[in-house]
C-alpha cells in the first residue's frame, strides 16, 4: 500500500506532457462541489453554443471537409483570435485569477505524435463528424448511438496508453 | 429574444463564445481548455490498469469532467429548449455530393440513416462508431490534444506544435471525406 502511494507522488513530479495537457494549475485548494460547479456551468454554455450553431452537426463537418462553406472556418478562426487576444491581455496586464494566483502557461512540446496522432485524429473527426467536445453535445441533444462512439474513443485512449511507450513521438 | 435564440446562431457569435472559453477558464482557476483530456482522466478513474499513464491524481483534474458533463447538459437544453423549428441548411454542393453517395440528408443536425442503433451492427456503422470513436480517441491522445486543446488553446497561447497538429487534424479529415468516406458509402 505504501508503495503504491509513492508512486502517485512520482507519477506528479514527471514534467508536463505526462501529467495532463489540460492541466489544473491552481494552488488554492478546491472542493468537489464548491469549486467545481463553475466549471460545470461554463461547460452548459459551451455545449449550447456547439448545438445552436451547429458544431456539433455532421453535415457541418462533411461541408468543412469539402470547402463548401465557410461557416465551421468562421467559428474556429473567431474563436482562435479571441482566445488569443484574451491570453496576450492577461500575460500583458498580468491578470490574476479569481483566486489571486498568477495565470500558468505551458510551451507545447513538439513529438512526432502531434502529427501522426493528429492524422489518425481527423480520420475520425471526418467520419464520426465530431472532436471529443462534440460528441458530449450529441449525446445531450439526443444521439444517443453516439455514446458507443464516445466508448469507443475511451478505448482508443486506453490503448494508446497501453502502447505509449512502444510508438514514436 | 427566446424565437432569437431558437434559431441557427451565427458564426462570430459562436466563435466569440468559444474564444472567451480560454480566458474564462483561467481567470475561473488556473484551468486550461481541453476535452480530450477528460477521455484520459476517465480511464484513470475507472480502469488504470497497470499503466503508468494512467497513474496520476486524477482527483485533481476532476474540472474537467464537470466541464464535459457540462457540455452534454447544455446539448440536452439546446435539444429541448432552445431547438431549431427549421431545417438545418447546408450548401447546396455539400448536398449534391452526399445524395450522390447515397446519403438521405434529412435535415436534422445529424444523418438519421447513419446515426441510429438499427446501423450498429452493420459493417458500415461499425466502422462509423466504434473505429471512428476509437480514432478520436486514440489520435486525440496520441497527438496530446484535440481541436479545443490544440487549435482553440494551443493556437490562442501561439504554439507552433498545435499548428502542426491542426493541419494534420485537417488533413486527415479531408482525406476521410474525400478518399475513404466515398469507399466506405459504397460497401
Amino acid at each position: 500500500m505504501q508503495k503504491a502511494k509513492d508512486e502517485f507522488v512520482d507519477v506528479s513530479a514527471v514534467p508536463h506532457p505526462i501529467e495532463c495537457e489540460a492541466p489544473n494549475d491552481q494552488v488554492t485548494k478546491e472542493t468537489l462541489i464548491g469549486s467545481n460547479i463553475k466549471y460545470l456551468i461554463t461547460g452548459i454554455v459551451f455545449g449550447i453554443v456547439f448545438v445552436k450553431a451547429e458544431i456539433i452537426s455532421w453535415y457541418r463537418i462533411q461541408e468543412m471537409f469539402r470547402f463548401h462553406s465557410f461557416h465551421m472556418y468562421g467559428v474556429i478562426g473567431t474563436a482562435v483570435i479571441v482566445g488569443a487576444i484574451s491570453v496576450w491581455a492577461i500575460k500583458r496586464f498580468g491578470i490574476k485569477t479569481m483566486q489571486g494566483e498568477t495565470v500558468v502557461f505551458h510551451d507545447k512540446q513538439f513529438h512526432w505524435g502531434n502529427v501522426i496522432g493528429g492524422v489518425m485524429f481527423g480520420l475520425g473527426w471526418g467520419i464520426t463528424g465530431a472532436c471529443p467536445g462534440p460528441l458530449f453535445a450529441q449525446i445531450g441533444s439526443g444521439f444517443l448511438v453516439v455514446i458507443v462512439t464516445l466508448l469507443s474513443a475511451v478505448a482508443g485512449t486506453w490503448v494508446y496508453g497501453l502502447l505509449q511507450k512502444k510508438l514514436p513521438h | 429574444m427566446i424565437e432569437l435564440m431558437r434559431q441557427p446562431w451565427p458564426w462570430y457569435v459562436a466563435g466569440a463564445v468559444i474564444g472567451l472559453t480560454v480566458p474564462a477558464l483561467l481567470l475561473l482557476g488556473n484551468k486550461h481548455l481541453g476535452i480530450s483530456s477528460s477521455l484520459r482522466h476517465v480511464c484513470a478513474a475507472c480502469i488504470p490498469g497497470n499503466i503508468s499513464f494512467f497513474k496520476y491524481d486524477w482527483k485533481k483534474e476532476i474540472w474537467n469532467l464537470f466541464f464535459v458533463g457540462g457540455v452534454l447538459i447544455g446539448g440536452i437544453i439546446a435539444a429541448q429548449a432552445l431547438s431549431n423549428p427549421d431545417q438545418i441548411v447546408i450548401s447546396e454542393k455539400t448536398v449534391t455530393d452526399l445524395q450522390a453517395l447515397n446519403v438521405t440528408v434529412d435535415g436534422e443536425l445529424m444523418p438519421a440513416s447513419i446515426f441510429s442503433f438499427e446501423n450498429l451492427l452493420t459493417i458500415q456503422g461499425f466502422l462509423f462508431f466504434v473505429v471512428g470513436g476509437f480514432l478520436v480517441g486514440f489520435g486525440t491522445r496520441y497527438a496530446g490534444g484535440c481541436t479545443s486543446g490544440h487549435t482553440i488553446m494551443g493556437l490562442s497561447n501561439l504554439q507552433w506544435p498545435s499548428l502542426v497538429a491542426t493541419c494534420c487534424f485537417m488533413v486527415g479529415g479531408m482525406v476521410m471525406i474525400h478518399f475513404i468516406f466515398p469507399w466506405l458509402m459504397s460497401l
